[in-house]
Parts: C-alpha cells; sequence; structure tokens
C-alpha cells in the first residue's frame, strides 16, 4: 500500500530533516510511528500525505510512484487517505458539521446525499450535539474527535494520524484509540504518529516504527 | 425530531436549524467590503460613461437628422434681375420638386435682420446686395432629393445657390463618433482598472485564506472545486457592488430626466437638452446599465476564479 524507499528530503540547500527511509506498509496494518519530539515524526506524515516531494529516493503509494503522480492524481488520491492533525485544521467559520462533511462536499456530492451520514458519524465521536457548534466554542477533546470524524467520513483506505490524543486525557486518549482500532477492523490501514509510550503499550498488535534523528531507528523491532 | 436524545445527552437540532452551508471562503471581510466599494464605483462611473456616450450618440443622430432634413437657397440677383420673380420662380421650381415638404422665402426685411448680429441697426441695407433665402424643409434626409432640387434649380435659375449642410451634419457625426469612441475608451479603462483590482484582492484573499486552501487540499478537494468556492465568493462581492453602482447610475440618469424637464423652459435647461436631449435613456439605455452589471459581476467571479487556478497550479 505504501512503501519508501531511500527516501530523504531537505529544504533549500539545509541538511537532510530526514534521510534513508525505507520501509513499508501493508494494506489493513496498524502502525504507529513513534520517536522523540523533533525526529521527524511530523515530516514523515507529510510526506505520506503527499503534501511534501522527497528530494530522493522513491515512494510508492496505492501502486503508484508518487514522483510521477499528476496533480489531479494527487487529489485522486488524497480521497482515499484520511488525516488528522496534530493542530486539528478544523475551519472556524463552518460549524461541526460542514467541517466533518468537508471531504463529501469537495467531492462535490449533494448535501443531502449525506447528510444522514454525517450525523451517524458524528453521533458515533459523541458529538451529535455539537453539529451547529463552531470549533472556537469545542472544548480541545470535541476538537479532536471532530477532527477525527472528518478523517473518517470518506472511509478512507488508510487513515494518518498526528499525534491524535496529544490533546485529551488519557481516558478519552484510549476512547479515540479504541475507534481507530474499530476503523482498522473495518478494512482501513491505520498509521499514528505519537510519542505516547504507556498508550501503545496498551495495544500490543500494532506494528512500530521508531524515529530517530530523520531516519527510522527501528520497524517493527528489528532495528535498521 | 427523532434525534432529539442520544444516549441520554440532548443531540442534534431540528433539521431546519442545522447550518449546513456556509461558503468555505469566510463571506465578510475588510478587504471584501472594501472591494467592493471598489467595483460600486467603477460600476456607477462606467454607467455613466456608458450612458453618457448612448445620449449624446442619440442626440447626435437627432441633429443630423434635423439638420439634414433643412436647405437654405441663396437667391443672388443681378442688377436689372426682378428679384421677387425671382424668388417666386425659385419657390414654385422648389415646391414640385419630389421630397420636398414645405419652402419658406424670407422677405428682404427679414434677410436684412439675419444680418444684425453683424452689421448693428439704423443701417440702411437696401443699398446693399443682400441675397434673399429661402428656407425649405425636406422630408427626409435623402441625396437624390436635394440633388434633384440643386439640378432644377440650375437649369431653370442659376442666380439660386442651394447649401445643404452636410458637411457639417458629416461634421457633427465625425465628433459624436469621436466622443463614443472616447467613452467606449474610458470605459474599457475602468474594466481593466476593475479587474486589477480584482487581481489584487484575490491575491490578498488566497493569501490570507491559505490555511483553508491547504486543510482543502488535504481532505481531497481539486483546484477546480477550491478555485469555484472563490469565484462564487467573489462573483457574491461583484454582484453587491455592481448593485450598489448599477442602481446609482440609473437613479442619477432618473433624476436628471427629472431635473431636465423640470428646467426645460430656462435657457440653461434648453442648452443642455439641445446636446443631451432630455437625458431620456429609454429601455434600451436601462436595459444596457443592468447588462453592464450582469457582465461586471460576473467577470468578477471568472476573473478571480482565473487568478486563484493559475495560482493554486503553480503550487507543489
Amino acid at each position: 500500500m505504501l512503501s519508501f524507499e531511500n527516501v530523504g528530503l531537505r529544504y533549500g540547500m539545509g541538511p537532510e530533516v530526514v534521510s534513508d527511509l525505507n520501509f513499508s506498509i501493508a494494506p489493513q496494518s496498524f502502525q504507529f510511528v513513534t520517536g522523540p519530539s523533533g525526529a521527524g515524526k511530523t515530516t514523515l506524515l507529510r510526506l505520506m500525505l503527499l503534501s511534501l516531494r522527497p528530494t530522493r529516493g522513491t515512494i510508492h503509494i496505492f501502486g503508484h510512484d508518487a514522483a510521477a503522480l499528476s496533480k489531479d492524481q494527487v487529489t485522486a488520491l488524497r480521497r482515499r487517505i484520511g488525516v488528522v492533525f496534530q493542530d486539528f485544521r478544523l475551519l472556524d467559520h463552518l460549524t461541526t458539521y460542514e467541517n466533518v462533511a468537508l471531504p463529501l462536499r469537495a467531492m462535490g456530492r449533494p448535501e443531502s446525499d449525506y447528510r444522514a451520514e454525517v450525523i451517524e458519524l458524528l453521533r458515533w465521536v459523541g458529538l451529535g450535539d455539537r453539529a451547529n457548534a463552531s470549533p472556537v466554542v469545542l472544548s480541545g477533546g470535541e476538537k479532536q474527535r471532530a477532527a477525527i470524524a472528518r478523517a473518517l467520513i470518506v472511509r478512507p483506505e488508510l487513515l494518518l494520524a498526528d499525534e491524535p490524543t496529544g490533546n485529551v486525557d488519557p481516558g478519552l486518549a484510549r476512547r479515540l484509540l479504541r475507534l481507530f482500532i474499530e476503523l482498522h477492523r473495518l478494512g482501513t490501514a491505520v498509521i499514528i504518529a505519537t510519542h505516547d509510550l504507556p498508550l501503545m503499550d496498551q495495544f500490543s498488535f500494532a506494528r512500530r516504527l521508531v524515529v530517530g534523528n530523520g531516519k527510522v531507528v527501528t520497524f517493527d523491532g528489528v532495528s535498521t | 425530531m427523532k434525534d432529539a436524545v442520544h444516549d441520554g445527552r440532548v443531540a442534534l437540532a431540528p433539521r431546519a436549524a442545522l447550518n449546513r452551508r456556509m461558503p468555505l471562503i469566510p463571506r465578510e471581510s475588510v478587504a471584501g467590503r472594501a472591494l467592493a466599494a471598489v467595483i460600486a464605483i467603477m460600476t456607477f462611473l462606467a454607467c455613466l460613461t456608458a450612458g453618457g456616450a448612448l445620449l449624446l450618440a442619440q442626440a447626435s443622430q437627432g441633429w443630423r437628422s434635423d439638420v439634414l432634413r433643412e436647405v437654405t437657397i441663396q437667391v443672388k440677383s443681378d442688377a436689372g434681375d426682378d428679384v421677387e420673380s425671382l424668388v417666386a420662380k425659385v419657390v414654385s421650381i422648389a415646391a414640385q420638386t419630389r421630397g420636398v415638404k414645405h419652402v419658406r422665402a424670407y422677405s428682404a426685411a427679414e434677410s436684412g435682420k439675419l444680418l444684425q448680429p453683424w452689421l448693428g441697426d439704423g443701417l440702411d441695407l437696401s443699398l446693399l446686395p443682400i441675397p434673399r433665402i429661402l428656407v425649405v424643409d425636406m422630408e427626409g434626409a435623402s441625396e437624390e432629393d436635394v440633388a434633384g432640387l440643386r439640378a432644377a434649380l440650375a437649369r431653370s435659375t442659376p442666380q439660386a445657390i442651394l447649401s445643404d449642410r452636410r458637411i457639417w451634419a458629416a461634421r457633427i457625426g465625425t465628433m459624436a463618433s469621436a466622443v463614443v469612441a472616447l467613452a467606449g475608451a474610458t470605459f474599457a479603462l475602468m474594466i481593466a482598472a476593475m479587474a486589477i483590482a480584482i487581481g489584487f484582492a484575490t491575491r490578498g484573499a488566497v493569501a490570507a485564506n491559505r490555511e483553508i486552501i491547504e486543510v482543502l487540499h488535504f481532505v481531497g478537494a481539486s483546484d477546480g472545486f477550491i478555485a469555484r468556492e472563490f469565484e462564487t465568493h467573489f462573483r457574491n462581492v461583484g454582484f453587491r457592488g455592481a448593485l450598489i453602482g448599477g442602481s446609482s447610475a440609473m437613479a442619477f440618469f432618473l433624476a436628471a430626466a427629472t431635473l431636465s424637464r423640470w428646467l426645460m423652459d430656462s435657457a440653461g435647461g434648453a442648452q443642455i437638452a439641445a446636446l443631451f436631449g432630455a437625458f431620456a435613456l429609454g429601455p434600451t439605455g436601462y436595459a444596457a446599465l443592468i447588462v453592464i452589471g450582469a457582465v461586471i459581476t460576473v467577470l468578477t467571479g471568472l476573473v478571480s476564479r482565473a487568478i486563484v487556478f493559475r495560482h493554486l497550479r503553480g503550487l507543489q
């Protein structure tokens, strides 16, 4: 589904912020990406999301060479990927309902077509009563759940989540992770970037990709 | 109200109250209001220019028609000629010529009076060889009819010289065409200036909404979708501006027409009426102003869409 071969990235003439990344993610897998702050986790996710182009190496995603993709093809692939940002990236001038429905609206689907779907998902993440609320008045946990709901609404084949439990208490963190596990059971490959080791320990079935100094230190328990 | 309670919590608001189709580009911003004001002013000026040009074109058509429908005959008498019988002969020939509606011969006193502005009062004009003037109203502005009259006079009364006003009509036409062309150029410059202002505002909006664009890209929005959202946003801004500017221009022309009717009897009013008519744009003129407003609205949307699309295509 997703593979990195000798991938490196530098900004301008600076040093490589990530280098020699070699790994592959299988379909329907559950993967943690971990490492200390500043190790390159977010950069790695942005490379996976095709929002950054590597300066060397090859990324294959859904069977395509990322370097050869046109903009329209990138758009089409992004519709198969759900993403949860560390800072949520909810649009403050839209309601929670509109934020969650955004990917479907961007696909050009009529509102009447997806309304029930969005409402059901809002209920599922416990935001049924906050549909009309602006993100500005949502708590950190509610924003987190709205961002997750927005990522899930398209039933993605691949879910990328950057520190999805970073702003919530441990109880809510476990609940949110159960949400991801549920999604994984339904067939989605889940990649979660986190540095919350105790949380990862609760999900021993998940594979771990450890990043340090811009390189993959261990992948699934094997040092690289 | 089936959705009212879920898991013991107050659930969704009634369906009608669910806010679900806000524009993706925030509607209200200072830049948006400023652009609407610029478009309103430009639309007002563009409508004034177009309306003024229309009025002038209509008035020039009227002037030319009036001028061409009237020709003048001068009867110059040599020593020994019976002027009165020559004038009577010319009147008779003119009256029988095709296309002539009415002939009026100025008396010697009236012909002399025409020179008063230059020669003053109290001069004995009988000592001067003043030609007699005849004014002929033609039924239309046909060149053939005037040529027929000229030929008939040349055959029978060589002392009669016909003077039509085609040179004047041509000059009026040229002047009016030049003014209309100038108005057209001014109009085009205003539209160009407006397009540039829209371009700046769009680039500003793209920069201000960079985060929204980024999120839209990440959730799978195509460049075309994002450009369409900007187009809708700016078309609405353009509509607001064009509505205000166009309505103001219409109000101006209506007020000018009313004022012109009130002042018609005064000397100044008559001069203005001679130049612009009664400021009566007519249904076609007002329809033209509506079309200008509509074109500006559509143009605002299309220009911003093209700029956003080009900007997005340039992004990695």
